[in-house]
């Protein structure tokens, strides 16, 4: 969340309660709306690092608030990440370490593992129709995250196959 | 639960250039009435063959089908055509529609085959059509649509009589992604209201809808099970598709 956190102050200054407003107006269902602890740890630990700084702005009839603006380094930061590319989600896949043990310890048959695992992709396909059965068409943000969920759960399942040819 | 559709030791040898091909090698296969089957597997493990022989389309070499309780394998061709008019749609990889026809009278014509009515015929296409969101080309010829809209026709006419086993071999292949939504709709539709489908797709959204998955690999069943619920919460947002990390 740092960086989406440091996106959103590029744009203006913030309090944290209007930080947790933006995050869910920019991203609607598409992400977790993160609880405002969460939010207050992670500028801490921005601030922590120099990214951020707070001032103190008074307040009639209630504590002083803390907004949070950008420094020079925190812009650095968010620029660098950005031009950056991005890894994708699948690098390291914690299936394949157990499809290339499982005949080393014996403690699984490959095919086994495969079918299992196929199915249970299956299900998750299903949890995402129906998600996407649930969510606002207007909401294209959302629309496309999902999408993309799908499209990597259908990559997963055509290299599970790929494995089942080879390994068979 | 009743079989619809069974099979004994199905299996299909081509013989191409003198070299036997196992295109289907001992399938035993079991549908109960109102199942939804994906059939998965790469390209060449037996899938159109499979499905080919539970409509008729193609014959078996040896072994047993079993369609509603008769036995259908050892059937003549014409007796098969009757059967296919009364009791199965199927949608082909490449749609096979009457091109001298609209699409309306595509879709009518099974109807009217299997003993339907003009007025539940009509009915019926109106139903279908406008699901698939093809209304508006009712009245078109098949020649005139996308590819994507023929399959969507395709898919129409082979539930028009409202057979009881629906057999499909891709029928999603040339669609994007709103069509894809339409059809998944239908089908969920359908099945819910007890149509008995065994659909071969290669896309995991169509399987998903599915009660169970056949996975052929060299003409054989390598897996045959329900597609378990996962735990994920039951009114989990789009959100959960992200992982939040701090
Ligand atoms: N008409 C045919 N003549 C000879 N071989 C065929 C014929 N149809 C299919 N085959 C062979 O049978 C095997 C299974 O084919 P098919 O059922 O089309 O597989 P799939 O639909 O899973 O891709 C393949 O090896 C294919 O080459
Ligand atoms: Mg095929």
């Amino acid at each position: 969340m740092r960086l989406t956190l440091l996106a959103l102050l590029a744009k203006e200054p913030a309090h944290g309660y209007e930080l947790k407003q933006a995050l869910e107006h920019t991203f609607g269902s598409a992400y977790p709306s993160p609880n405002i602890g969460q939010i207050y740890v992670t500028l801490g630990r921005l601030e922590k690092d120099g990214l951020i700084r707070a001032i103190d702005v008074e307040q009639s009839n209630r504590p002083n608030k803390k907004v949070y603006y950008l420094t020079v380094t925190g812009r650095e930061a968010l620029a660098e990440w950005a031009d950056e590319p991005t890894e994708g989600p699948r690098i390291r896949d914690e299936f394949f370490m157990k499809l290339v043990l499982a005949p080393l310890t014996g403690i699984a048959d490959r095919m086994a593992l495969i079918n299992r695992q196929r199915r249970h992709y299956l299900g998750v396909m299903r949890d995402l129709n129906d998600l996407i059965e649930r969510t606002d068409p207007d909401n294209r943000v959302a629309l496309l995250l999902i999408e993309g969920a799908m499209l990597h759960v259908q990559a997963d399942l055509d290299w599970l196959q790929r494995c089942q040819e080879d390994l068979a | 639960m009743s079989a619809v559709i069974r099979t004994v030791n199905l299996v299909k040898i081509y013989q191409s250039g003198g070299v036997p091909v196992t295109a289907v090698d001992g399938v035993d296969l079991h549908v109960g009435a109102g199942e939804f089957v994906a059939v998965m597997g790469p390209s060449g493990s037996g899938k159109s063959t499979l499905v080919h022989m539970l409509g008729g389309l193609d014959a078996r070499t040896s072994g047993e089908i079993w369609l509603d309780g008769k036995r259908v394998d050892t059937l003549s061709e014409s007796a098969w055509a009757l059967l296919r008019r009364d009791k199965v749609g199927f949608v082909f990889q490449f749609f096979n529609l009457v091109a001298n026809m609209t699409v309306a009278d595509n879709v009518e014509l099974p109807a009217l085959l299997s003993g339907a009515t003009p007025k539940q015929a009509r009915e019926r296409r109106e139903y279908l059509l406008d699901a698939l969101g093809l209304t508006e080309r009712a009245e078109a010829p098949p020649a005139q649509l996308a590819g994507g809209e023929q399959q969507r026709v395709a898919l129409a006419r082979a539930l028009a009589n409202e057979p009881s086993l629906l057999l499909a071999d891709e029928p999603t292949g040339n669609l994007d992604s709103r069509n894809t939504r339409d059809v998944l709709r239908l089908l969920g539709e359908v099945h819910k209201k007890g149509q008995t489908i065994i659909m071969v797709t290669h896309d995991a959204r169509v399987a998903s809808l599915a009660d169970r998955v056949v996975s052929l690999l060299d003409g054989q069943i390598v897996d045959d099970g329900v597609i378990p619920v996962t735990r994920r919460r039951p009114k989990a947002g789009a959100g959960d598709v992200v992982e939040l990390r701090s």
